[in-house]
């Protein structure tokens, strides 16, 4: 059973009933391969513009300008390893709160709430989706980040803090501002974008498949979790890339409770920066060519990062499909 | 179909109409945010009065210069003064319009504003990551009746390059040979330590929020905010109430007259009445206007401000030019300016 003819079996009949004239069938034809094409190529030409406008910080730094930590306007020393770190850390705390918590809100909506219930759960998460990353961030500095500092954070330090390994995540001083922080804040924000996709597909799935799979006295986590995810696994994918997506470029609400600082540290107590942080923070006042051209640099690699990132997860939904010999 | 592509054309034709070129009746600049807040009172009095309006859009410092290099703009306005060198090559001259202070503020439960005293030497301390907690000798040495806590000092700095970072850092720069040699003064610095904020607004909502944090911020957010200010010792050694007596007795000390094309960073100045940390904010103008006209009229502009537009600045917390240097100011667009 394959997740793509969802949907669309459904809706092919119809358009062959409604039949428009040969000349505007065409026209449709033209203006939909425009629409797509449009995408492609305005993203190719965005692309080739920032590696354009990149290129004299290629040029200067080479491959230090990957692996590199320095970030000084002052000696013109720029490197971009700080700002990817921080990018990719913000975002798998992200994804690590809002996947789970995601599949929940949507088995809770199909399977368990009662009827009157759904309409207002789910309106209200879609009225999340529509809260401007600029509320989140205030929020998050006004309200979140004094809770993080004086509640959760003391505690992870103390009791997560002295573990071998693992501990290292947890140590330093309790600021509020810093990458857990700015994580949990994204994991809130790309919620309603994967929990309303996730909802959606689920309640596609065939009602006889899951009144089979309760006949057979599976429970409703057994069907949650054998029957509706299997089915729609590529679906519930795409909804995971776009909150992904989100999760990377975002840049308002990460701004405020980030702390901003060029500094490379593997505690997500501390205070990081990622790459559209530091875009929106020193773009207007770039003040030399080669400051302006790694920062049109740092916007390539993120485009670089968020397309290896979503790549790599695709790669590894088509090896589990094989694996399950589909 | 055809009635979309109407409506997009007349779309597309509202959009250029907006951005097309103003008439010789408006006057454009662009550039530093301190400056704002002034520019558009000034520009609501002097269109009232002249019926001519100036456009000023704050976009920073380095766009400002940016602008006014590219000739976009009849004037930039910048934090930060350029060296007569790079003004000779661009053909741009360059004169202060208002100053300001920039005060170090502090979340000290218990310390109110003007309390604690700092000099130069422990502020730099202080924003390398050496003096590291509020009782470190260092500061308790110079505050002998305050009880300060044994908490972790938490340095904000601005995460965005300003000019405000400018004037703080090369006062440390002035001050403390180690901050000279590694980090060194700019917009924006490579910071040893500490979280940044966007903006003054990010700065004082950081110290607001943090116990035991410092930062830096205009003299004027600070009064409008009612935050909690640290005096900094003076070049002379005294400890000087910040406000426009003692931003002007740095002005007045300054070396205007010393320093070409008014290219001078006030910060440390000499005077026993000087607050250490003042800043300026600079309008660069074409020497040679594109547009005779319109260089005109951005010269009768800056000569109204500077002459009758002192009550406005005063009651918005700026510190207008002392009464000698508008006179230099003047004798300068004299000697410099062209048709």
């Amino acid at each position: 059973m394959s997740a793509e003819s969802l949907g669309l079996a459904a809706s092919r009949p119809m358009i062959a009933s409604r039949r428009a004239g040969p000349s505007g069938e065409r026209v449709f034809a033209v203006l939909v391969t425009a629409a797509a094409w449009v995408v492609l190529i305005a993203l190719g030409a965005v692309a080739a513009a920032m590696f354009w406008g990149g290129l004299p910080a290629f040029r200067a730094f080479g491959w230090r300008f990957l692996y590199g930590t320095e970030w000084n306007a002052v000696t013109r020393q720029f490197a971009a390893l700080v700002p990817i770190y921080g990018t990719l850390v913000t975002a798998l705390i992200a994804m690590l709160i809002a996947v789970p918590v995601s599949f929940g809100i949507a088995v809770f909506l199909i399977e368990v709430a009662p009827r009157w219930l759904r309409g207002p759960v789910a309106a209200a998460i879609e009225l999340l989706a529509g809260v401007p990353s600029i509320i989140y961030g205030m929020w998050g500095l006004f309200v979140f980040v004094p809770f993080m500092s004086e509640q959760v954070e003391p505690w992870l330090i103390d009791h997560l803090g002295p573990l071998p390994v693992f501990g290292v995540l947890f140590q330093g001083a309790p600021l509020g501002i810093g990458m857990l922080t700015s994580g949990i804040i994204l994991g809130i924000m790309v919620l309603p974008f994967i929990s309303s996709v996730m909802r959606d597909v689920f309640a596609l799935v065939p009602v006889e498949l899951k009144e089979s799979a309760y006949a057979m006295g599976c429970t409703r986590w057994e069907v949650a979790w054998r029957i509706m995810l299997p089915y729609t696994r590529s679906a519930v994918a795409g909804g995971i890339f776009l909150g992904l997506g989100r999760a990377l470029g975002e840049t308002m609400a990460v701004t405020f409770v980030l702390g901003n600082a060029h500094d490379l540290s593997f505690s997500l107590m501390d205070p990081g920066n990622s790459i559209a942080a530091v875009i929106a923070n020193e773009f207007t006042e770039a003040d030399s060519a080669l400051y302006r051209a790694s920062l049109i640099a740092l916007g390539l690699l993120l485009f670089v990062v968020t397309f290896l990132v979503l790549a790599g997860a695709r790669l590894l939904l088509v090896r589990l499909a094989r694996q399950r010999g589909e | 179909m055809q009635r979309i592509i109407a409506v997009a054309v007349l779309a597309v034709a509202v959009a250029f109409a907006t951005i097309a070129p103003a008439g010789a009746q408006e006057i454009t600049g662009a550039g530093s945010t301190f400056v704002y807040p002034i520019l558009s009172k000034w520009s609501a009095d002097y269109s009232e009065m002249s019926s001519k309006r100036v456009n000023y859009q704050s976009i920073g410092s380095g766009g400002g210069i940016a602008q006014v290099k590219a000739g976009t703009v009849d004037f930039g306005a910048s934090d930060m003064p350029l060296p007569p060198d790079d003004l000779a090559a661009l053909g741009l001259a360059q004169f202060p319009l208002v100053i300001g202070g920039i005060l170090p503020v502090v979340n000290l439960p218990g310390i109110e504003a003007g309390r604690l005293k700092l000099t130069g030497p422990v502020l730099a301390g202080i924003y390398l990551g050496q003096i590291k907690s509020w009782n470190d000798p260092a500061i308790t040495a110079l505050n002998p009746g305050l009880a300060l806590p044994a908490s972790r000092i938490i340095v904000v700095h601005r995460s965005d390059g300003s000019g405000t970072t400018f004037n703080w850092v090369d006062y440390l720069s002035k001050i403390s040979p180690e901050w000279k040699a590694k980090v060194g003064a700019n917009t924006s610095v490579a910071w040893p330590t500490g979280v940044g904020g966007k903006g003054n607004e990010g700065v004082a909502a950081y110290v607001e929020r943090l116990k035991g944090a410092i930062g830096y911020v205009e003299y004027a957010y600070v009064l409008q905010n009612k935050m909690a200010y640290a005096l900094v010792q003076n070049a002379a050694g005294a400890y000087v109430t910040p406000g426009a007596a003692s931003f002007q007795a740095a002005a007045a000390s300054a070396d205007w007259r010393g320093a070409k094309d008014f290219s001078l960073v006030m910060t440390n100045a000499p005077g026993a009445g000087a607050y250490p940390v003042t800043a300026t904010t600079f309008i660069l103008l074409h020497k040679v206007p594109r547009d005779a006209a319109r260089g005109h009229e951005a010269i009768g502009f800056f000569t109204w401000a500077l002459e009758h537009g002192q009550a406005a600045a005063t009651a918005l917390d700026y510190v207008p030019m002392p009464a000698p240097v508008v006179a230099m100011i003047e004798q300068y667009w004299h000697a410099t300016l062209h048709d």
